[in-house]
């Protein structure tokens, strides 16, 4: 029992600096989602079950679909700016 | 302050910082020695007091079921907060009218359509999530889970139907006005559960329903009446968040249908 709850702790702590150390917005939200499942795993390992339960469905499903939608929001504003200055540009290039 | 200052005072704070966490981590208790007595009472008491075999629900629900409602409103607030940011407001909806009006035709980046594999595992699961989802909430005190947890996976259901490629009945889901209504009405139902102890006995929320057979569905009282409000309350506060995210996003595809 000892030997899986230190695995996990390891593996816990390795994910963490895993998703610090990823620079891309998109794959770090994939990253925390990897992150979240292990730390289910490890409040089930140390017999929180019901934390557990509600972590598997925050942590690894609704945060990083959150960090995802988020992203798609700021480029899709970011599209839109970017049509604008692109007609703008058609119509002094026009007049 | 030059580099070398700046570096000076924050190795001599690190250094203050860590002597005084190895400090405080000699102090603690061995690991996996629990030394507070509330964990223990509760365990000892909690079956034959409220009825319930999962302590955690109990103790959620009923010993600090106001802190509880407390949670509960938070996430009320999140949620209309969330949905009042992400509103589509009137600028953008010009921006998008503009877009659609022909000078730049379509969804530049459009997603591919999920894999057909993809999608009948989708439609299998929706059935099945829904189904674990309500058991969770119901047996919360009986076994690991509770309103919370359940509502939560209930909430994923319309995330498959979304995968499984049917914008419009996702959106047709989510949209639904009976959403709003649950999200509130599952906060009301919590308060009311607490009232209604504070009116017939004169606490907040004290039991004042038949505690039941200890092991059967119907057992726990208020802890199984407050649980599934939670549900309610949870369910549909998360479905709002998703249509709030996904809405924006969703827009264009869901025109081309």
């Amino acid at each position: 029992m000892l030997m899986l709850q230190m695995t996990i702790l390891v593996l816990v702590a390795a994910t963490a600096l895993g998703v610090v150390l990823t620079r891309e917005p998109a794959s770090q939200a994939i990253a925390v989602s990897f992150y979240g499942i292990l730390l289910a795993v490890m409040f089930f390992v140390f017999q929180a079950p019901d934390v557990a339960l509600s972590q598997i469905v925050i942590g690894a499903v609704a945060l990083p679909l959150m960090i995802l939608l988020g992203l798609a929001k700021v480029r899709r504003n970011a599209l839109m700016q970017q049509r604008k200055r692109e007609a703008a540009a058609r119509e002094r290039n026009a007049a | 302050m030059s580099r070398k200052t700046r570096q000076i005072v924050f190795f001599l704070s690190v250094a203050g910082f860590a002597s005084l966490y190895v400090w405080a981590l000699r102090g603690l208790p061995a690991f996996g020695h629990y030394r507070g007595p509330y964990g223990d009472v509760l365990n000892a008491v909690a079956t034959y007091e409220r009825h319930v075999t999962d302590i955690v629900t109990a103790v959620n629900f009923d010993y600090r079921g106001f802190d509880t409602l407390g949670e509960e409103s938070i996430l009320f607030i999140s949620v209309v907060g969330a949905v009042v940011l992400l509103r589509r407001q009137k600028k953008e909806q010009g921006e998008q009218e503009e877009a659609e009006a022909g000078q730049d035709p379509g969804e530049p980046r459009r997603s591919p359509r999920p894999s057909e594999a993809v999608r009948a595992f989708m439609v299998g699961m929706v059935g099945p999530v829904v189904c674990f989802g309500l058991y969770i909430a119901a047996h919360g005190q009986l076994t690991p889970g509770g309103g919370f947890q359940g509502g939560v996976i209930l909430a994923t259901a319309p995330l498959m139907v979304y995968l499984a490629g049917d914008f419009a009945v996702f959106k047709r889901i989510t949209s639904h006005a009976l959403i709003e209504a649950a999200e509130a009405a599952g906060l009301l139902a919590y308060a009311g559960v607490g009232l209604a102890g504070l009116i017939m006995t004169g606490q907040f929320l004290r039991n004042v329903i038949p505690l039941g057979t200890t092991g059967y569905i119907t057992s726990g009282g208020t802890i199984q009446a407050a649980s599934l409000a939670t549900g309610l309350e949870v369910t549909g506060g998360f479905v709002l968040l998703l249509y709030a995210f996904l809405e924006q996003t969703l827009e264009f595809r869901v025109r081309e249908e």
